[in-house]
C-alpha cells in the first residue's frame, strides 16, 4: 500500500506543478490575473505531496520491502536501520525523487516566505519552478519509477554499495542536493524577472538569502564529501578532481560568484545583466554535473545509475531549461537597463575582478572534465588528471585568494589608492614575514605552489579579520561578520592545503606483529592482526600502539573490511587526530611472507581543509542570519502591535 | 559586439550540448570483461573447497578436453540462481570445476547439498587473488576454457536458461 500511496502521491503533484505552470501562464498573460490568486497554495501542496512521496519511500526502505524492485536491488534486510534509511538515496531512482522533493519544498518555501519581490515576478518565479519540477517530475514517472513492484517479492536485497555504508554518506547527498536544487530557485528568479522586465537592487535583495542557503549546503556538501574521501577510500588524499567532485565545485564556483555579484546588485545596483546570467550558469552547472554523473559518458569512480537513456531523458531537459533560460536572456537582456556606473578603484571592481577570476576557474575546470569527451569526439581517449587542476586553477585560486583580501578593505563606487595601500600594510607585512620565514627553513624542500600558499593563507587570514579593525565588535553587524568568518575560513583551509602537500610524511612498510615503524617522530608498533565482525561486514584489524616522544600510547585500529552483499573490500583507515596534525594508518595485503603492508600519513595540520570549510559554511550562516533578523524582527513586531 | 556577447552563452551552451549528445550517441561497452579472453589461464593452487570434492589447480585445467570454470559462492544469491543451469550442463556431459570466492568449508558444504553438486573439483580462494588474477570482477562468473588451458569465453553474471545452449556452442567451438 504504501508504495502505491507514495506513487499517487507523486501523480498528484505532479498534476499540481502543471496546474501551477498553467496559472502563472494565463494569469501573467492579462486578463485572468485573479487566477494568480491561487498559486501559492497550490505550490505549497505540491510541494507537501512529493515529500509525502518521499517519505513512502523511505518507509519503504526502513522496512526493508523486498516487493518493491528498488529496495530489492538497493537494500538488504541485514543493513543497520542507517544504511537502510540512507540507501533511499543512494541509488538513482531515490536520489532523483529526493532531488524532485528538496525542489517541491524549496518551491513551497518561495511561496509561503518570500515576501520582497513584486508579485508578478514572484509569480513568474513559482512558474519557473513548477516547469523545471515536471521535467523531473516526468523523468521519474516515465524513466525512473521508484515504486515499481517485483512479483514474487525477493528473498533478500543485494545490498548497498559498501563504499556508501558510512554515516558521512547518509547525510552528505542530502546536503549537496539542498544546495543543487536551492540553486533552482536563483534560476527561477532569474527567469523570473527577465520576464518581467525586473531586474535591480529590489530584485537582488530578494535573490539574495535564497542564494546564500543554496551555497551554505553546497559548502557544508563539499566539505563534508571531501572529508569522506580522505578517510573512506584510503588513499591519503582529499581531493581528487574526479568527474563526480567537479561537478559538485563548479556550481559552488558559479554559487560563489552570484554571492558577491548578487551583493553588488542589491547594495549599488550594478551589474545587472552579469547576475541574471550567473544565476543560470549556477543552476546549469548543477544539471550539468547531474547528467555527467547520470548518463556515464565520463568515467568516474563515484558514477551509479549509469544508463544512456536516462543520460538521454536528462540532456533533453537541460536543452529545454538551459537552453530556453539562455535564449530568454538573449532575447530580454536587452531590456534590462544598465545599472548604476562606479569607478575604478572601488570595491565594485573587486567583486568584479572576484568574479572572473572565479569564472576563470569554473571555465577550467569545465574543459578539463569534459577534455576526454572533447577528444573522444575525435577519435582519441585521454583522461586528464589532478596535476592539470593543480598547476592550472592552484595558481589563479591563489590570486583570488589576494582579491578576497583586499575587496572589503575598498569603500564602494569610489575609493583612492592612498588610502587603500595604509589599510593593507599588515597583511604585507605578515606576508613578507611569512615568506622570508619559510625561505630560511624550507625553501628547496617544498614545492612553490605550497610555499606561496602558505605565505598567502597567513597573510590574507591576518587582511580577512581586518574590516574589524578599529570597530565596536558587539556594534558591527552580523553581516560583517560572517562575510570576515567566510574569508578567515577561506585562509584557514589554503593553510591546511598547503600543509598537507608541503610536510605530509608518508611511510610504506612491511611489517610482521611485534614490528615498530617509525613516521615523523611517531612510533607505531603492530600487535596483532585479527579478524572482527561488524552487522554486514567481516574485517581483518590491525591492532596497533602508537606513541610520540614520551607521551602514553594510543591504539589504533585499522581495518580492511570484506561485505557479502554485493561482495566487496573497503578500506577503514585508522585517524588519530592531534592538534598540528593527523597521523592516517591503513592497513594494506598481506605479503607471501607473513608480513603485512602498512601505510602511514603524518598529516600536519591538514584538518585545518576541512575546518575551514565548516568556518566558510559558519559565515554564511551568519550573513544569512544578519541580513534576515531585520526582516524577521519587523514582521515579528507587526504582528505584536496587531495581536 | 554587444548583440554579440548576449547571444555568446546560448552558442557556447550549444557546442556543449552537442559535445554531450555525440559522447551519449556512442556509449562505452561497460562491462568489464578479462583481459585473458584468448589467453592462458595464470598459474595457480588452490586448496580444497568442499569435503568430497578435490583441490583445484591451474594444470588440471589443461588436460587436452575443453571445460568450464565457474566462480561462486555460498553467500551469492545469484549463483544460487544459477544451480539448475550448471545441473543440465552438467548433464550435458560438460565437466565443470569450481573456485569458491571467500567461502568456508561447511558454507560451501551445505551450498551444493541444498542446490546440487555439478563441479568435479573445487578450489577455494580465500581471498580473492586467482579471482582477480584471471580477470574476474564478481560472482558468479563462468569461463569456457579449451583444451590447452586457455580461456576462450568469459561469461559474467549468472548463467540463465537461454545462456546454456550459447554456452555449449561455444564449447563446441573449441573442441
Amino acid at each position: 500500500m504504501i508504495a502505491e500511496a507514495g506513487l499517487a502521491a507523486l501523480w498528484l503533484a505532479a498534476a499540481l506543478a502543471l496546474l501551477q505552470l498553467i496559472l502563472v501562464g494565463i494569469g501573467l498573460a492579462g486578463q485572468r490575473s485573479e487566477l494568480l490568486g491561487a498559486v501559492r497554495p497550490v505550490a505549497v501542496a505540491q510541494g507537501l505531496l512529493v515529500v509525502t512521496a518521499f517519505i513512502s519511500l523511505i518507509t519503504l526502505f526502513i522496512r526493508s520491502d523486498m516487493s518493491v524492485l528498488l529496495v530489492a536491488t538497493n537494500s538488504h534486510s541485514m543493513k543497520p536501520w542507517l544504511y537502510k534509511f540512507a540507501g533511499t538515496w543512494g541509488n538513482h531512482e531515490g536520489s532523483m525523487l529526493l532531488w524532485v522533493a528538496v525542489m517541491g519544498a524549496a518551491g513551497a518555501a518561495v511561496a509561503l516566505f518570500e515576501r520582497a519581490l513584486r508579485r508578478d515576478t514572484h509569480m513568474a518565479t513559482l512558474g519557473g519552478q513548477a516547469a523545471i519540477s515536471l521535467g523531473f517530475y516526468a523523468f521519474l514517472l516515465f524513466a525512473s519509477n521508484p515504486f515499481t513492484r517485483v512479483d514474487p517479492p525477493a528473498a533478500d536485497g543485494q545490498g548497498l554499495n559498501p563504499l556508501l555504508q558510512d554515516p558521512g554518506l547518509a547525510f552528505h547527498p542530502p546536503t549537496l542536493y539542498l544546495g543543487y536544487v536551492g540553486l533552482s530557485v536563483a534560476f527561477s528568479f532569474a527567469v523570473g524577472a527577465l520576464l518581467t522586465r525586473q531586474v535591480d537592487a529590489a530584485f537582488a535583495g530578494a535573490m539574495r538569502p535564497w542564494v546564500l542557503a543554496a551555497w551554505i549546503f553546497l559548502t557544508l556538501g563539499i566539505t563534508a564529501g571531501s572529508y569522506w574521501a580522505y578517510y573512506e577510500l584510503g588513499w591519503g588524499g582529499w581531493w581528487f578532481w574526479d568527474p563526480v567532485e567537479n561537478a559538485s565545485l563548479m556550481p559552488w564556483l558559479a554559487a560563489t560568484a552570484l554571492l558577491h555579484s548578487v551583493t553588488v546588485l542589491a547594495t549599488r545596483d550594478a551589474l545587472r545583466a552579469w547576475t541574471v546570467m550567473l544565476a543560470v550558469i549556477a543552476f546549469s552547472m548543477s544539471m550539468v554535473g547531474t547528467f555527467l554523473v547520470r548518463s556515464g559518458i565520463l568515467t568516474s569512480v563515484h558514477a551509479f545509475a549509469v544508463d544512456p537513456e536516462r543520460g538521454t531523458f536528462i540532456l533533453v531537459l537541460l536543452g529545454l531549461y538551459i537552453g530556453g533560460a539562455f535564449a530568454l536572456f538573449g532575447w530580454r537582456v536587452g531590456a534590462v537597463r544598465e545599472g548604476a556606473p562606479f569607478e575604478l578603484v572601488s570595491r565594485e571592481t573587486m567583486l568584479v575582478v572576484n568574479n572572473l577570476l572565479l569564472s576563470v576557474i569554473l571555465g577550467l575546470v569545465l574543459i578539463g572534465t569534459l577534455y576526454p569527451l572533447m577528444t573522444e569526439a575525435f577519435g582519441h581517449k585521454v583522461s586528464v588528471g589532478a596535476p592539470y587542476f593543480d598547476r592550472i586553477a592552484g595558481p589563479i585560486a591563489l590570486i583570488l585568494m589576494i582579491v578576497m583580501a583586499v575587496g572589503p578593505l575598498t569603500r564602494w563606487r569610489r575609493d583612492r589608492l592612498v588610502d587603500v595601500s595604509p589599510r593593507l600594510a599588515i597583511p604585507a607585512v605578515i606576508a613578507l614575514v611569512v615568506a622570508a620565514t619559510l625561505a630560511t627553513i624550507a625553501w628547496g624542500r617544498i614545492g612553490v605552489l605550497p610555499f606561496f600558499g602558505l605565505t598567502i593563507a597567513l597573510a590574507v587570514g591576518a587582511a580577512s579579520v581586518a574590516p574589524l579593525w578599529k570597530r565596536n565588535l558587539r556594534r558591527t553587524p552580523l553581516f560583517t561578520w560572517g562575510m570576515v568568518i567566510a574569508h578567515l575560513g577561506c585562509a584557514v583551509s589554503l593553510a591546511g592545503m598547503a600543509c598537507d602537500s608541503a610536510f605530509t610524511v608518508e611511510k610504506l612498510a612491511a611489517v610482521r606483529p611485534g614490528d615498530i615503524v617509525e613516521a615523523a617522530d611517531w612510533k607505531l608498533r603492530l600487535i596483532q592482526i585479527a579478524p572482527v565482525a561488524g552487522d554486514n561486514w567481516t574485517a581483518l584489524q590491525a591492532d596497533m600502539e602508537v606513541s610520540r616522544g614520551g607521551g602514553s600510547p594510543v591504539s589504533l585500529h585499522p581495518q580492511s573490511r570484506f561485505f557479502a552483499s554485493p561482495p566487496t573490500t573497503t578500506t577503514e583507515a585508522a585517524l588519530l587526530t592531534r592538534w598540528n596534525g593527523q597521523l592516517y594508518v591503513v592497513l594494506g595485503q598481506e605479503g607471501n611472507d607473513g608480513r603485512w603492508q602498512l601505510r602511514v600519513w603524518w598529516k600536519p595540520f591538514v584538518t585545518l581543509i576541512w575546518f575551514g570549510g565548516a568556518l566558510i559554511a559558519l559565515g554564511g550562516l551568519l550573513a544569512l542570519l544578519g541580513r534576515e533578523r531585520r526582516g524577521w524582527l519587523l514582521k515579528w513586531r507587526a504582528r505584536a502591535l496587531a495581536a | 559586439m554587444k548583440k554579440l556577447l548576449i547571444w555568446l552563452p546560448l552558442g557556447l551552451f550549444a557546442g556543449f550540448f552537442a559535445l554531450f549528445a555525440s559522447g551519449l550517441l556512442k556509449p562505452d561497452d561497460r562491462v568489464i570483461t578479462s583481459k585473458l579472453v584468448g589467453k592462458a589461464l595464470p598459474s595457480f593452487t588452490l586448496p580444497t573447497a568442499a569435503s568430497d570434492r578435490p583441490p583445484l589447480a591451474s594444470q588440471e585445467l589443461a588436460t587436452g578436453k575443453p571445460r568450464l570454470l565457474n566462480i561462486f559462492a555460498s553467500w551469492c544469491v545469484p549463483c544460487a540462481a544459477e544451480a539448475p543451469q550448471l545441473m543440465a550442463l552438467k548433464d550435458a556431459g560438460v565437466e565443470i570445476d569450481a573456485i569458491a570466492i571467500r567461502d568456508a568449508r561447511v558454507d560451501v558444504d551445505r551450498f551444493l547439498q541444498r542446490y546440487g553438486n555439478p563441479y568435479s573439483r573445487i578450489g577455494l580462494d580465500a581471498r580473492s587473488s586467482v579471482q582477480i588474477a584471471i580477470g574476474s570482477s564478481g560472482v558468479p562468473e563462468t569461463f569456457v576454457i579449451d583444451g590447452q588451458g586457455r580461456i576462450a569465453y568469459q561469461h559474467i553474471g549468472d548463467i540463465r536458461a537461454d545462456d546454456v545452449p550459447i554456452i555449449l556452442q561455444r564449447l563446441n567451438d573449441v573442441r
